[in-house]
């Protein structure tokens, strides 16, 4: 579905995603907007340009899949989600609130568009390695997305299945690290260094490939390089920024798990509505 | 009476490769331990469908998951520790939380599992998996109500957990018992006490119901072979009749079987209860025959339970 949208379309529809996820973590009075906020050209690229997705059809066996490892960032899926047609954009203000399906954490089965349950770190891998596997087992063409956060890498069971993926040639599964560098407790460099992290993947075989993860032109490019692997899967790593696009949010640990107050709503607001057409 | 020495994970792995040629949605997963739990059967016939996965019990749960979400059936398996204890939080939001269809089948269960000893003696797997909501938890009684079981939750769209042991033990089931899932069997009829046993000890409770019988007490023997959702109807008509109950597992008496009796009967009919399984111990490393009867897994130990409860009727 809109594949007429064109890269300032996608960089219009992130601002537009990150509007939406202020919005509604401010109206939960929680939730994680940080990782949400630095997430968002990719998802945006995703859902409005490179995935094959259908809302009027959403168990459609040949669509792309989306696995959101990094669960916690769930308003900026649903944003997406909602975006895109699956449920109305009203809907987004349920968010974490009681009788809700937008859970803290997104559920398989409760909200349309959403493929598995997530929001315990380090499982999202595993999950998309299913998918693809069952995608190569039934000759089908689709492809598997996954988004990891930086510092859900300390899990040993993403290394469990990044082995895995390569062993049974997942070239049909992308996998994004979300690379902000920082987590809940401070930088990861500080709390278990991930670095070199090209060279980890690179040494469990993966086609690496490195990007600015707020640069809609590289993600995509990054994707269609990405398509070209008939053997191995890809990792793009997206060094990007937490809390990207709203000033007093960026690069700003503290908003990793905290919604705004009023006052930094109205800001936040403000800057983005600033940018958005 | 019994019949049949055989092990239950031989006839697991029979059903399987039945099903591999009637069920093409199946997908075999094995964590390097094929060849014990006998999915190799299955990859004999089916080696396209069957996945090693290695030794990663967590990354097997959330493949099983992503297979599952793409409509896939799957079997997951490996010692009951590992299948149960290593990935349990993997179980739960993977397999449990969005209700996939993952039967996850575990051999290696109980202290019959002898000389490896108390790390691949699971003991415990039975109470962590009942307290999953949307998990299904059976204990077949021997090798052919393994075989009937594992078609069963083949047909069942949702997560199983399905325990068995290593060992050969004497069969009590006709070689064409049917299985439901959450059906009771009454094995033997009787007016004394309700005698309830899951997974190998049906046989003993079967062998503890003839001696009494001799004595002139009447046992009603009861297979629960499905230990969640219980079959509470069966339960409560049986001990309503008896007046008092006993339960017989190779586990630990916290939170298995004679936890799931004793949660039904104090609700819905209360009168004494005995429970015979391990008790809040780990095993250790011996002969089969002999650690069942160090940690008072026997016979013997049944027929003592049962004299107590009756006892303890007022």
């Amino acid at each position: 579905m809109n594949k007429e949208y064109s890269v300032a379309d996608i960089e219009n529809m992130a601002n537009r995603l990150r509007l939406h996820v202020v919005k509604m973590t401010h109206a939960a009075s929680s939730g994680h907007p940080g990782g949400s906020l630095s997430a968002a050209e990719l998802v945006s690229s995703l859902y409005f340009r490179v995935m094959n997705h259908d809302p009027a059809n959403p168990s459609d066996p040949d669509r792309d899949r989306f696995v959101l490892s990094k669960g916690h960032v769930a308003p900026v899926l649903y944003a997406a989600l909602a975006e895109s047609g699956y449920f109305p954009v009203e809907d987004l203000m349920g968010l974490r609130k009681i009788g809700s399906p937008l859970q803290g954490h997104p559920v398989r089965g409760k909200v349309p568009g959403v493929e598995m349950s997530t929001g315990s770190l380090g499982q999202g891998l595993s999950m998309a390695c299913g998918i693809a596997l069952a995608g190569k087992m039934d000759g089908r063409s689709y492809k598997t997305f996954c988004l990891l956060g930086d510092g859900e890498l300390q899990s040993g069971q993403n290394w469990e299945a990044a082995m895995f993926a390569r062993h049974h040639g997942l070239s049909n599964l992308i996998a994004f690290v979300d690379r902000n560098r920082l987590q809940i407790v401070g930088n990861t460099e500080d709390v278990i260094g991930l670095d070199p992290l090209p060279e980890k993947w690179r040494a469990f075989g993966w086609n690496v490939i490195i990007v600015d993860g707020h640069n809609v032109r590289q993600i995509l490019d990054a994707i269609d390089k990405a398509s070209i692997s008939k053997k191995n899967p890809t990792v793009i790593i997206m060094n990007t920024v937490k809390g990207k696009g709203v000033s007093f949010m960026e690069n700003n640990v503290g908003f990793h798990g905290k919604a705004c107050n009023d006052e930094e709503l109205a800001k936040a607001v403000a800057e983005l509505e600033e940018v958005i057409r | 009476m019994t019949g049949q020495k055989l092990a239950q994970r031989n006839y697991y792995g029979k059903a399987l490769k039945d099903l591999a040629a009637s069920n093409p949605d199946i997908v075999v997963l094995d964590a390097d331990l094929a060849g014990s739990t006998k999915t190799s059967d299955f990859k004999s016939v089916a080696p396209e469908r069957f996945v090693e996965v290695g030794i990663a019990e967590q990354n097997m749960i959330g493949i099983a998951s992503g297979l599952a979400a793409s409509g896939k059936t799957v079997f997951a398996s490996t010692f009951g520790v590992f299948a149960t204890g290593r990935c349990w939080e993997q179980i739960r939001l993977a397999v449990a939380y969005p209700r996939m269809n993952v039967k996850i089948v575990a051999t290696h269960c109980g202290i019959s599992v002898g000389e490896d000893g108390a790390s691949h003696q699971a003991l415990e797997d039975m109470a962590i998996m009942r307290a999953l909501p949307n998990m299904t938890v059976i204990s077949p009684a021997d090798a052919y109500e393994a075989y009937a079981a594992t078609k069963a939750i083949a047909e069942y769209d949702g997560p199983v957990y399905m325990r068995m042991g290593r060992s050969e033990f004497p069969t009590i089931m006709p070689e064409d018992t049917e299985f439901v899932i959450g059906k009771a069997k009454i094995l033997k009829e009787g007016s004394d006490v309700t005698l309830v046993g899951c997974g190998q000890m049906v046989t003993n409770c079967m062998e503890a119901a003839e001696i009494l019988g001799s004595e002139g007490i009447s046992v009603e023997v009861v297979n629960m072979a499905t230990i969640k959702p219980l079959d509470s109807e069966a339960l409560v008509a049986s001990v309503s009749k008896t007046g008092c109950c006993v339960t017989a597992e190779e586990h630990s008496i916290l939170g298995g079987l004679g936890s799931a009796v004793a949660e039904c009967l104090c609700v819905n009919k209360p009168v004494p209860i005995e429970m015979v399984g391990t008790r809040d111990t780990f095993g250790e490393s011996g002969k089969p025959a002999d650690l069942m009867k160090k940690y008072h897994l026997t016979t013997d130990d049944i027929v003592e339970a049962i004299r107590k409860s009756i006892s303890r009727k007022v």
